[in-house]
């Protein structure tokens, strides 16, 4: 008898994840399929709102990455209000950047000391009730405790460019609407050990260190594992640079060779489109010229690396450049390679982070511009999950009559399938037994990615997620919440 | 003389999904009201998470509010004990589980409670309480008002029978 593999959310508003694998009799996997709920539904919740609001309003839609999507319809309102991507007073941009940076090293902290060391230091198949970062807190507290205190700094960032932690209003349209002060700068940069950013910079490094010296050791299972030819999309700087705030639209295949260059972001559309399947609540992006079946891409940190042509930090250059060594210059395919990727990334926010607090713009006072008003604008970024667009069209009443957002877990809805399949394939295939270690490999394959399943609501009594193991009749054979 | 020296009162949740938000009103309301508790301070956010371990130790006892789906009506308030429930990849942590950390890392924890409010909607986009929850958010609140301004050595013990048998 066949069976099917689920795992589910309980509800809608908590996790919205759904793995379903299904298995022939010999318990081969015939197919496998990512669900994630998507909110179609904001996008028409902001229709009929005038247009100041949306940078506010847009941070209703995750807690996890509120400021990704603060800054993304900033930037959008910037091109309405008639600033353009690249009309910010140096004060307003660069206290923007600081804000992202803040953001991005949080979140990349986050997802490393909190979702992925646990599997690295306890092994993919380890017993959850250790696999997690309070097993991690008790074998390796100096390791958690780099990991609390990493996230704090880059939440205090937000706080502290953003004004708030819940719904901040630091990014308005054509500017921000406040400064850093010297107070704050100088908590940053001097504060008491170890929340200052000279120690963040050094932890940053040696999360990089330990993840490589890992990979020295276990080199076959993260080149191999989930590793499948993909195209790689992003921001890039206008010289090639990588920059996760702005900059032009660039996309390679998977061995190099470019597919867009030098994309203005604002003519998205004409190099985008997105796949409805039916069963699936979200999109499939693609790139038009390649077509459906051919187009999908990844993005995140693997694809910046993979697209970018170097760093303008000098420590993680060094890193990209050793990264690059070790794929021969190619683009990197392989799935765990992402977690190298972010922690690259996290040590370049980090200087990013300590060149802004030296740079005494974010002390002007000259932090708004205003211009002449057009009716569309899109803003796009590299949060830290990959590209985000936010696209808006107001009417003459200041309305917001269109919006559409492409976030970056649909961006990489494509690759996260193909993730699933490709170690579903690996770890069950034949086996007698489908064991909580293989099911973990699939999770850890989608995790690589970083997806955003949370949809900011988490009220008391919810539990995240539900794996059931059902066969081809619909009955539950065992069942694992999460 | 009071049971705790300083208090932080600490409400979480996502104010755009409806009685989701009943968490942060909480910290809102109390903030409004701070020339009346010189002892409390107050902190909001849509999600505790790893942070959270270090932030709670300034504080000789910590009050989290948050909107449940299955309490008491209207509220209820317990005490917390660490507990390792991880949830794997919604990137938030229980407040058992932030207790569960502090401990592995810093050895100890303040005294942490927990408010309980019963919610009932949860949609996208809706800044606005349902007519219930926002109920029970003025019985929770009066009762938290009167719990901190009630000095004696039992009050929290004698708040949480309490709240086991307010009713609506």
């Amino acid at each position: 008898m066949g069976r099917k593999i689920t795992i589910e959310p309980v509800t809608r508003v908590e996790g919205h994840g759904k793995v379903t694998i299904q298995l022939d009799p010999q318990n081969n996997v015939t197919d496998s399929r990512l669900h994630i709920v998507e909110f179609r539904g904001f996008e028409r919740f902001v229709q009929g709102r005038p247009y100041w609001e949306a940078p506010v309003l847009v941070q209703r839609l995750c807690g996890i990455c509120p400021v990704s999507h603060h800054l993304a319809a900033a930037k959008a309102l910037d091109v309405i209000v008639g600033v353009g991507p690249d009309g910010l007073t140096p004060t307003g941009e660069k206290m923007r950047r600081l804000m992202h940076y803040g953001q991005t090293f949080q979140s990349h902290a986050l997802h490393f000391f909190h979702l992925v060391s646990p599997d690295l230091l306890f092994g993919i198949d380890s017993d959850p009730a250790t696999r997690n970062v309070i097993g991690v807190a008790m074998k390796h507290p100096d390791l958690a405790v780099q990991g609390v205190m990493m996230r704090k700094f880059g939440q205090e960032i937000i706080r502290a460019t953003a004004g708030k932690k819940i719904h901040g209003t630091g990014a308005i349209p054509g500017g921000i609407n406040k400064n850093l002060s010297i107070e704050e700068r100088d908590e940053f940069l001097k504060g008491a050990d170890p929340l200052n950013i000279d120690k963040m910079i050094a932890w940053s490094q040696g999360a990089l260190d330990f993840f490589k010296d890992f990979h020295s050791k276990n080199s076959d299972m993260l080149d191999n594992f989930a590793a499948f030819p993909s195209n790689h999309l992003s921001l890039v700087r206008k010289d090639g640079s990588l920059d996760l705030y702005h900059g032009v639209l660039r996309a390679v295949d998977s061995e190099g060779k470019k597919i867009l260059d030098d994309v203005d972001y604002q003519d998205y559309l004409q190099y985008i489109g997105e796949e409805v399947k039916d069963w699936s609540y979200m999109k499939f992006p693609y790139m038009k010229s390649l077509g459906k079946r051919d187009g999908w891409y990844t993005v995140g940190p693997l694809a910046r690396l993979n697209t970018c042509d170097f760093i303008d930090t000098p420590l993680a250059q060094k890193e990209f450049e050793a990264y690059k060594a070790y794929t021969n210059g190619k683009p990197s395919n392989a799935s765990m390679h992402m977690h190298w990727a972010r922690l690259i990334e996290t040590l370049h926010a980090a200087e990013k982070m300590k060149d802004l607090l030296n740079d005494p713009d974010l002390q002007g006072d000259d932090r708004v511009v205003k211009g002449t008003k057009t009716n569309e604008g899109v803003g796009l970024l590299e949060a830290p999950r990959g590209t985000l667009f936010h696209h808006y069209r107001i009417n003459d009443n200041d309305q917001i009559e269109m919006a559409n957002l492409i976030v970056s877990t649909t961006n990489n809805n494509e690759p996260m399938n193909r993730a699933v399949n490709f170690v579903a394939k690996q770890q069950i295939n034949g086996q007698s037994e489908v064991t909580e270690g293989m099911l973990n490999a699939v999770e850890v394959a989608i995790r690589a990615y970083d997806p955003c399943l949370s949809c900011a609501t988490h009220a008391l009594g919810k539990m995240p997620l539900e794996l059931s193991l059902v066969d081809v009749d619909g009955n539950v054979i065992d069942q694992i919440r999460k | 003389m009071k049971h705790y020296q300083k208090i932080l009162i600490y409400g979480y949740g996502n104010p755009g999904r409806q009685d989701d938000g009943l968490g942060p009103m909480v910290a809102a309301s109390i903030e409004k009201r701070a020339d009346e508790f010189p002892d409390v301070e107050w902190d909001s956010n849509y999600q505790l998470n790893i942070e959270d371990a270090m932030n709670i130790r300034d504080y000789d006892a910590v009050i989290f509010a948050d909107a449940s789906l299955d309490c008491h009506e209207p509220f209820e308030l317990y005490r917390l004990q660490p507990a390792k429930e991880i949830t794997f990849t919604t990137h938030a942590m229980s407040a058992e589980s932030v207790l569960a950390l502090g401990q592995d890392i810093y050895g100890e924890n303040p005294e942490c409670y927990m408010l309980a409010i019963r919610g009932y909607e949860w949609e996208m986009g809706y800044e606005k309480l349902s007519d219930r929850a926002a109920a029970n958010l003025d019985m929770a609140l009066d009762f938290l008002v009167s719990l901190l301004t009630d000095d004696s050595p039992n009050a929290f013990a004698d708040a949480i029978e309490a709240s086991k048998v307010i009713k609506i």
